[in-house]
This record gives structure tokens, sequence and C-alpha cells, in this order.
């Protein structure tokens, strides 16, 4: 077996020390070692999305990236979402809004809706479609997820409105 | 499926880089943003013995302006380029292209770098390189070179870049303000890779066109100028309906597209036509008349 490496990685704010084999992947890591099953492996060749992850704010594919390659970053899975107070207000949106089925695309889902609005928070219907594109939902759910988004961004820009009065 | 066993190298210089890459003989790969080459490992259609990963490598991320030329550092990503107000400006036509990269999450890990060096024929940046006249800079651990895109770009998924070299920068003209440029793909899905594609950037002088380059793909094992279809635009006719005909037949049959799952080769043919007709009359309305024309 190749040399393990070792690796500092914050994932949802808590910090862990690892020593890893070099092919294991984030998506793996995540499930297996840390016991995070929210994050979903679906194809693991990059195409369906449902493992998507924010490393250090941006989405990115676990099943794309190496626990090896993330000394020192932060890592934010579905679990993060939430709060005490709580749920995050994409995810409050995807319940009012019957925007998950069977649910395996869900976290993939809700991930890069977060990263989505956060890069264009006016985004428009066209955006948040083009957004959500490398996303498979294969209960072809996509109508109500779309809404969701759609709602999700009015509701931060009313939360952003308000937290500046 | 899993990666199979390799071991891992953590790299924060060029010259220990294309060290490391000469010391694997052939057997190792370099990891930039991994969009392609996990994939690749995920599938095991690869098996090196190490993984050189360039990512903490300072001062390979980089769009700089350098007067005559936009020079774009390896390691930058995609995403990078797409929010980039300087290539918005100088190299509009590139950062159209960007968005059709592929999807968010791959744009925000995918490099230029790994793009051009992996040397997909149905990728966007390996086409936008040919079509303007992009330069290559690649270092090794004896000497560093530079070449032109249609040196680089030898077959699918096959470049010049000698075992033990890296791709460390690429280099842009930027574009004359008078020109005029389009870009048109046709995928099945957002973000999926062309069944065909046109850009084009184009110069007008009154009624005809002064320069013009074309670029294409998914009609061939590599991204292609169609230097015939150039040739007959900038012949002195004036660009009217019957010249806009004549190119479109031209690119049709300059080009030699395969048969795969996605599409048939005669269907590609009628697309990158259909796709050249826009192009260029997308390209002649936005291009403005040059100064000095």
């Amino acid at each position: 077996m190749a040399k393990s490496v070792s690796i500092s990685i914050t994932v949802n704010g808590r910090a862990y020390r690892h020593d890893v084999e070099p092919r294991l992947l984030l998506s793996d890591f995540l499930r297996i070692e840390l016991g995070l099953t929210g994050t979903h492996v679906g194809c693991e060749h990059g195409v369906c999305g449902a493992c998507t992850v924010l490393v250090n704010g941006d989405s990115a594919r676990s099943c794309l990236l190496l626990a090896a390659q993330l000394d020192g970053a932060e890592i934010m899975t579905v679990e993060g979402l939430a709060t005490s107070g709580g749920l995050h207000p994409v995810q409050k949106a995807f319940h009012d809004h019957h925007a998950l089925q069977c649910g395996f695309c869900t976290p993939g889902m809700l991930i890069t809706a977060v990263d989505l609005l956060k890069k264009s928070p006016l985004a428009s219907d066209e955006e948040i479609r083009e957004g959500l594109s490398g996303n498979l939902c294969r209960c072809t759910g996509y109508e109500n997820i779309v809404r969701a988004v759609r709602a999700a961004a009015d509701a931060l820009k009313s939360e952003n409105q308000e937290s500046a009065l | 499926m899993k990666p199979p066993p390799f071991e891992y190298l953590s790299v924060d210089s060029v010259q220990a880089a294309t060290a490391a890459l000469a010391a694997a003989n052939g057997e190792g790969k370099l990891l930039a943003g991994g969009q392609s080459l996990m994939p690749m490992l995920n599938f095991r259609l690869l098996r090196p013995s190490v993984l050189i990963d360039i990512n903490r490598i300072p001062d390979l991320a980089y769009l700089k302006d350098e007067g005559e030329r936009i020079r774009i550092g390896a390691l930058t990503r995609h995403r990078m380029i797409e929010t980039s107000e300087l290539v918005a400006r100088q190299l509009p036509v590139l950062s159209e292209a960007m968005g059709h990269v592929a999807h968010l999450a791959i744009r925000n890990r995918g490099t230029i770098g790994g793009s051009l060096s992996h040397a997909d024929p149905a990728a966007e940046l390996p086409m936008m390189s040919m079509l303007l006249d992009a330069e290559l800079e690649l270092a090794s651990a004896k000497r560093r070179r530079t070449l032109s895109a249609s040196e680089f770009f030898v077959a699918a998924l096959t470049t010049d870049l000698a075992e033990g070299e890296m791709l460390v920068s690429v280099s842009f003209p930027k574009m004359p303000p008078s020109a005029g440029w389009a870009f048109e793909e046709v995928a099945r899905r957002s973000g999926d890779f062309a069944l065909a594609c046109v850009a084009i950037c184009l110069e007008r002088s009154g009624d005809r066109v002064s320069h013009v380059r074309i670029g294409m793909m998914g009609v061939g094992d590599t991204p292609m100028r169609a230097t015939e279809t150039e040739a007959l635009l900038t012949s002195g006719r004036p660009l009217d309906d019957h010249l806009v005909a004549a190119a479109v037949g031209s690119i049709r049959a300059s080009v030699e597209p395969n048969t795969d799952l996605h599409a048939s080769a005669d269907y590609r043919r009628h697309l990158v036509g259909v796709l050249a007709e826009r192009a260029i009359r997308r390209a002649w309305s936005r291009a403005t008349e040059a100064r000095h024309g």
C-alpha cells in the first residue's frame, strides 16, 4: 500500500486530523472515515452531482477530489447547512416546495444551490436552471427544485435587506 | 469505482514538479483541477505510480495584462477566467466560451492548463486557443519552450508535451477593439461536451471581411481552424447572403466528422454549417469599422 498522507481538515466547523491512503476520495473520506453519510455517491465520475460539497466555500464534486490533497481545507457538507436556529433557507424552501422525492440528489442540489445563490444572489430562472444543470435528479423533479431555489433566492434577499436596515 | 493505488506527492514549485515527473519515468501524472484526471483514475483508465499535486505551487494561477497579450497561468481555474473583467474586455469571445465549460462545480476546480493538456477534442479551451492563436509555454527540468496551439494539439487526447514536461502558462493576443465575434455551440444538455461548435473573430472593412479566424470542434479528431472558409471570406467579395451560403458550403465540405453514440457524421456536418452561418452573421453585426480600415 502506498504511504499514507497526514491531513488536518475542517468539516462543518469541526477539525479532524487523519492519516489517509492517497487514493481515498473525499466522498469516501466523508462517508466512511467521518460517518457523514449525508453526502451521497452516485456516478463517481463527476457527472451526477450528488456528492457536491463546499471546499473552501466553492462547490466541488467530492468524488473528484482526494482527501490527501485537502490538508488545511474547510469542507461543508449538507450536515453543516442547518443551525440550531433551524433549517438553512435553501433547505426550508426545498421542504416548502416539495423539491425532493426519493431524496438521493437532494444533498448535492442543496449545496449547489447555496453556492449558486452566493455567487449570483439575484439569479434569474434561467441562471438557476443553468446553475443546477450539473446535478441529475432521476425522479425528474426539476420543476419543484427550480421553484424552491427561486423561493430561497427571494427569502435570502429579504433576509439581507432586513439585516442591512 | 475507486482509483487504483498510487503514491501522492505535493510539490511547491515548477522545478520540483518537472523533476518529479522526470523521476517517475513516464509513470507520473500531474494533478491540477482533477476534473478530467480523477474520472479517468476512478474508471482505472490510468494507473500512474505517482500523482504529483501542483495545486500548492504559488504564482501559477493568474491573469496578467502584458500589453499586446493576456497571459494566463496554467493553474488558473475556469471560474476565474469566466469572471475576469480583463478577459471580458480584451478577449470577449473567450469570456463567452467559458460559460459553456461544464458546470459551476467543475468550473470552480478545473484549470486551463489541465484542460489544454488533457486535449479533449470536444472541450472549449483547446478550440479557443486554436481560434485565438494562443502560445503555450512549456517547462521541463532542462528547458522552457513555447509552442503555438496548432503545434501543441497533435490528436485526440494527445499533445506535443514530452515526458517530464508541463504546461506553465498560455498567452492570447488581445482582440482588436473593432473585432466582431461569436461563439455558437450545440450540446445535448447545458454543460455537456459539444456535438459541434464554431467560434469566430472577424474584422470588417466597408462591406468586406478584412480578417477572419474560425475555430471549430466536434467535427474531427482535434479542434481545428476552418482555413479554407477563412480564405473564402477574405477573398475580397462583399459579405452578403451569397458569400455566407458559400462559406457554409465550404465549412461543411472541409470536415470529416465521426459518427458516435451522440450524433452521426452527417448530423455533425449539418450542424457545423448551421452554427457557422449564425456565427458569421453575429460576428459581422458586432464588428465595427476599423479606424485604420
